[in-house]
């Protein structure tokens, strides 16, 4: 009896692993053989811990699961309390467009043989025979875009690296996914790790790097320890190392763990955090793909954006850009938290509207009260209000609204969310984990605490003030910390004034 | 120093002799050993590195990872962020505080427990959420928060 427990740090801390142990305890206690596989999670984070059976026809999933529910699993399956049918036919999973999600929660993340078995290595074997251009090419045609939050075409990153004349290049995945509803990176690592390793090889062989990092925040010490496993065994199997796959040309990766610096996930900060410095911003010029990590020419991707690139070697350009809407091809990995009904992973194609998201797909709040404002993009992403729920899910499109669609992350807020307090919260995160190197991030951030507390004091001559603190922070930032933190600020202003209004009423 | 940390700090470094970026890897290292960052290992480090005692001070406050002092026999993290606010981390905030009488980064009188902030988990569709000692925790109300307070302190 082949039975899936998740496990995904979101089912461990909602008990998966407890439910593993019961189950082979169980099992003993029958006489009865089970194979349990810890496989990564399906994105249903209201169903965890979700445990499936492997049957005839296809695994069944049963969740959320508690210790009482372990014994039904021995007797009829269609009769247990917590059964919910075939997995694939679960509305959520129906939905989605799984393309870089594709093997998570499905294979047992640490099997090389599961991985091939699911289409894993295509990519890589097909860019080995390619050349590193018409990899990059390839990578162009897709549209792929940095799905770190930036947006920034990940074929021409390539390109430029590729075409720097250096004796060391490096690729670096930047892991350090800080912003708050944002779990993809997390979830992919702990479900599919082989997938990023394919997707650094394959970017180090296509602009001539031998080296990578993958730089991942403290606060994922699974994630870390399911990455780190992996590697070890993709360097045992030949998919690491000296010569990838037998074609002579080597590429090796390790794993670097951060220290609790929400700043390092700025990729110039990153570097120099992985140099063994403080994580302060650089300046740009120079680029990172021509002045990276030590110097050197280096490519620096968000998780989800190279563990994208295997399936489009394996499946083609073409293909992938045939998803999406205007300038944002392909699929995204929606991570929908906070106070929501059904909170989750949810990948695919870009282009639905907020409502869709929210309301659809998310059910609407937990608590049942109306959906107050959204926060989209993490701590540096801007509040849409009600109003603004036609807006598609979109690079541009959410720009266009005073916005960011960010590394997708999508928070829900009831109606008991006041909207001053929110703000406030976002200019004293950009105090605390401001780096210090450019006085408007790290002034501003402390004189915009100030300023939100006078205004909730009455203070109504506060507010030009604090717009105008604002103005001075977003364009005179040195990166998207002090850059963005404007966003949910100014947009809590903008769409809830009441909120800022209502203490002065009250004093 | 004492000759013994001396001898374990020069062996952490042995180990990471020659790595690009040794830093890092070295001090959480270090801290693993001595469940903080000691002062006095830092001239140490600076020399194995050749860069000065100043960079590694610089290094090791940046980071809210490193500590200066050690922390209590149990460590719990509370998330703070967006996420977990949406759903009341606030106010399990405000009574794990009050429950157990000390603020952010304060250890109880008896060394028992430490209570700290950390800003996102990953575990934003099933918070609050909590890492205890190392161990995930999702869904922490007052009364789950209660309960894992009487699981350390047992």
């Amino acid at each position: 009896m082949k039975i899936y427990v998740p496990l995904d740090a979101a089912a461990k801390a909602l008990g998966s692993d407890d439910v593993a142990a019961a189950i082979v305890s169980e099992a003993g206690r029958r006489g009865v053989t089970v194979d349990i596989v810890r496989n990564g999670s399906r994105g249903m984070v209201w169903l965890e811990p979700l445990v499936e059976v492997e049957t005839l026809t296809g695994r069944v999933a049963f969740g959320p699961f508690e210790i009482a529910d372990v014994a039904g699993l021995f007797g009829d399956l269609s009769l247990h309390a917590k059964a919910l049918g075939q997995t694939e036919n679960l509305p959520w999973m129906k939905g989605q467009t799984r393309l870089t999600f594709a093997r998570v929660g499905v294979i047992d993340p640490l099997s090389l043989t599961d991985y091939a078995t699911h289409g894993g290595l295509v990519g890589l074997r097909r860019a080995l025979n390619m050349t590193g251009q018409d990899v990059v090419a390839e990578l162009v045609a897709s549209g792929l875009r940095g799905r770190g939050g930036a947006g920034f075409p990940t074929g021409i990153k390539w390109k430029t690296v590729a075409e720097a004349k250096a004796d060391r290049k490096y690729i670096v995945c930047n892991a350090d996914e800080g912003d708050s509803a944002t779990f993809a990176d997390r979830m992919l690592m702990e479900g599919d790790p082989f997938t990023l390793i394919e997707g650094m090889a394959i970017a180090g062989l296509a602009v001539g790097a031998t080296k990578g990092f993958v730089y991942i925040r403290s606060e994922y010490p699974h994630a870390v320890a399911v990455m780190s496993r992996a590697i070890v065994l993709a360097r045992a199997e030949g998919i690491l190392g000296g010569s990838v796959l037998r074609s002579g040309r080597a590429f090796d990766m390790e794993v670097r763990v951060g220290a609790g610096a929400y700043v390092c996930g700025e990729e110039t900060s990153l570097l120099n955090s992985l140099e063994g410095k403080r994580g302060v911003v650089r300046a740009k010029p120079p680029l990172p793909a021509l002045e990276g990590f030590l110097g050197k020419p280096t490519v620096v991707n968000n998780v989800i954006s190279l563990a994208t690139v295997p399936v489009i070697l394996e499946r083609g350009a073409a293909f992938y850009q045939d998803f999406g809407l205007g300038r944002s091809r392909g699929t995204i990995p929606l991570q929908i938290a906070g106070n929501v009904k059904f909170g989750g992973l949810y990948e695919c194609a870009f282009g639905l509207s907020l409502g869709e998201i929210v309301d659809k797909i998310g059910g609407g709040t937990l608590s049942g009260r109306p959906v107050k404002a959204v926060q989209v993009g993490g701590p540096l992403g801007a509040y849409f209000p009600r109003t603004l729920f036609d807006t598609p899910f979109g690079y541009e499109e959410f720009a266009g609204k005073d916005g960011l669609i960010g590394h997708a992350g999508l928070t829900v807020f009831d109606d008991s969310a006041d909207m001053l307090r929110q703000a406030r919260f976002a200019m004293e995160f950009c105090a605390i984990e401001s780096c210090g190197k450019c006085t408007p991030c790290r002034i501003g951030a402390v004189r915009g605490v100030e300023t939100v507390d006078r205004i909730a004091r009455g203070d109504a001559a506060a507010i030009p003030l604090l717009t105008d603190l604002c103005n001075t922070m977003k364009a005179g930032s040195l990166c998207a910390l002090g850059g963005f933190t404007p966003y949910p600020v100014m947009s809590a202003l903008i769409h809830f004034p009441d909120d800022f209004r209502a203490k002065e009423a009250a004093e | 120093m004492t000759d013994d940390i001396s001898a374990q700090v020069t062996e952490i470094l042995a180990l990471h002799q020659g790595r690009e970026g040794a830093l890092l890897p070295i001090l959480h290292d270090i801290q693993a050993a001595f469940g903080m960052v000691p002062q006095e290992v830092l001239p140490q480090i600076a020399k194995a590195l050749n860069i000065s005692k100043a960079e590694v001070h610089g290094v090791v406050t940046f980071y809210h990872d490193f500590r200066d002092r050690r922390a209590g026999a149990h460590v719990v993290k509370l998330c703070r962020a967006e996420a977990c606010q949406a759903v009341g981390a606030d106010r399990v905030a405000a009574h794990a505080q009050n429950v157990l009488g000390i603020d952010w980064h304060g250890t109880t009188p008896d060394g028992r427990l430490t209570l700290e902030p950390v800003f996102c988990l990953g575990l934003c569709a099933c918070g609050p959420a909590a890492l205890v000692d190392g161990r995930v925790v999702g869904r922490v109300d007052e009364a789950r928060f209660d309960a894992l307070i009487a699981g350390v302190r047992a």
